[in-house]
């Protein structure tokens, strides 16, 4: 089956107050063509469940988010996202924050389709009074422990980026590291995979090991080729962190007239001239 | 007469805190704790397993920054859900995390100031200190000692405490273990019979008057404290010739 589709089908199929998991890890991997289509929609109310990046901080700042639940939001090289930072200081949504191992818990139940799973971090935490909701359980067995029930992050649609895939849905990473984006995909209804490049499934192991082909096609329903998607976050090994575009983007969260300039330069554009004006600095 | 900095004096007490560790991931955040976790591996504790910081377990020492250098031999793969699956939930980790706030029992906040649902200053966030803090043995690096740091009440409990910890019963606080807690002025632990931290040392030139003026709670301390130990001519080797030649850790404890 060829599931190739665009950013704009993708988040033609969106609506406001979906649940949305975005894949990758901070400023790594991002599905940032993705995020930035979502950025020019009139979308809203969204609930984004991720390891936050940019793509956190630009959600925020487009006040796109209803509701965050994340395990940390960072630009890695730049450890404080200055924009996610402005937007909690401004109270401006709900923060659901996990210790980074719960996100991760609560991703594998929804996968697995259980209603929770138990987990032991998050106890004694102020996790606990952030989330009001989350409940407890305990052991049937001798010990009797009692543990959080980390509950299910059932998403209605994942976002992920990888560097290679075929037209069907399988999906290869390439850099060190496949951080949690087959989760991200097993906990959603619908799943969209955008990729560096588009090539044949003969072709998978000209770059890489078996194992690196970690995304099938059973978890996903769209597949978008994008060259430069997951800019300025990286994505090694087509391409490292453009840390000098981070810097400027990060430099802007304080600077009103700076954003102002850096939105209509980059992000009040199409795809095509996001990636032109990159190339062009 | 020893011409060791203070940062220097600090990074041997951060090596000290992973010296019975064994086979142990230590993960230190910062610089100077960088180096004193690397300096343990060197010396004193050469089973330490430590990452490269990205993805795989890095098997010989890298001086700061050189973790991707060519020489530095790369072990086994180490993403970051392995990282949870094999180490964290597995307890077999020493981490030493920075602290903004950190209380008289050891809660420490490096998530926020203020309330959480509307921070006056937005920090790090979380990230995996509470699962840390349950799960394995966790010390703390504090490079600006004073009472806006060591409080009588964090904002809000990102690592947990002992006080909390007792709470949670015998059964879920069994690997709960804040180890130490290493300043610019002092070390300190939890041995008390509350949990409740004592001053292990003082860093030469710090006077215990000035550890308790600046510090917002009650510390516990014996009748006399002893001084924090220099470097051995090894380890100023190590860290000024090796590890830190560019003397990195001096600017984050600048005395």
């Amino acid at each position: 089956m060829d599931k190739r589709t665009t950013e704009r089908e993708v988040v033609a199929e969106l609506k406001d107050g979906m649940t949305i998991g975005i894949g990758g890890w901070g400023s790594r991997r991002k599905p940032m063509s993705l995020v930035r289509e979502i950025l020019r929609s009139d979308l809203k109310d969204l609930t984004i469940v991720t390891y936050g990046g940019p793509d956190v901080g630009l959600l925020c700042k487009y006040g796109k988010v209803k509701k965050l639940i994340y395990g940390f939001v960072s630009l890695d090289s730049i450890p404080l996202e200055p924009h996610f930072r402005q937007a909690r200081q401004a109270g401006g949504f709900q923060a659901g924050e996990l210790d980074e191992g719960m996100l991760q818990w609560g991703l594998r139940a929804a996968a697995h389709k259980l209603p929770f799973l138990p987990v032991r971090a998050g106890l004694g935490s102020d996790v606990v009074s952030v989330n009001p909701d989350f409940k407890t359980v305990r052991s049937p067995y001798q010990d009797g422990e009692e543990l959080i029930a980390m509950p299910a992050l059932e998403l209605d649609v994942a976002l992920i980026h990888m560097n290679r895939a075929d037209v069907s849905g399988n999906g290869q990473f390439l850099g060190p590291d496949p951080y949690f984006d087959d989760l991200f995909c097993h906990a959603a209804k619908r799943r969209f995979m955008s990729c560096e490049k588009i090539v044949e499934t003969q072709d998978f192991q000209k770059e890489g090991s078996v194992h690196t082909v970690s995304i099938n096609r059973l978890m996903v329903d769209g597949v978008i080729e994008a060259p430069g998607g997951a800019h300025f976050t990286e994505c090694t090994p087509d391409y490292g962190r453009d840390e000098a575009f981070q810097k400027e983007y990060a430099s802007t969260a304080k600077d009103p007239d700076a954003w102002a300039a850096f939105k209509k330069r980059y992000l009040e554009v199409s795809e095509a001239e996001y990636q032109e004006a990159v190339k062009s600095r | 007469m020893s011409d060791a900095t203070r940062a220097e004096i600090c990074a041997v007490a951060i090596a000290e805190c992973f010296r019975d560790d064994g086979e142990t991931l230590m993960s230190a955040f910062g610089t100077t704790p960088t180096v004193g976790g690397r300096l343990a591996k060197l010396t004193f504790s050469p089973d330490l397993f430590m990452t490269d910081g990205t993805a795989t377990a890095a098997e010989t020492v890298p001086p700061l920054g050189g973790e991707h250098g060519p020489d530095v031999v790369k072990g086994a793969w180490m993403p970051f859900r392995l990282f949870f699956d094999n180490v964290v939930w597995t307890t077999r980790r020493h981490a030493m995390m920075m602290a903004s706030q950190i209380d008289r029992f050891g809660n420490q906040n490096f998530a926020c100031i203020g309330p959480h649902e509307k921070p006056k200053a937005q920090l790090l966030g979380m990230r995996g200190a509470p699962g840390n803090t349950i799960y394995h043995r966790t010390s703390y690096f504090v490079p600006n000692h004073t009472a806006k740091v060591f409080v009588e009440k964090v904002d809000v409990v990102s690592g947990v405490g002992y006080d909390r910890a007792a709470e949670l019963g015998e059964a879920t606080s069994r690997y709960h273990d804040i180890h130490r807690v290493v300043s610019n002025l002092g070390v300190f632990d939890f041995e008390t019979p509350d949990h409740s931290m004592r001053l292990v040392s003082v860093h030469p030139d710090v006077s215990v008057d000035q550890v308790l003026e600046n510090t917002g709670f009650e510390l516990a301390h014996d009748q006399v404290v002893p001084e924090t130990r220099l470097p051995s001519d090894e380890e100023s080797h190590l860290i000024r010739d090796f590890l830190d030649p560019k003397g990195l850790i001096n600017k984050e404890i600048p005395v």
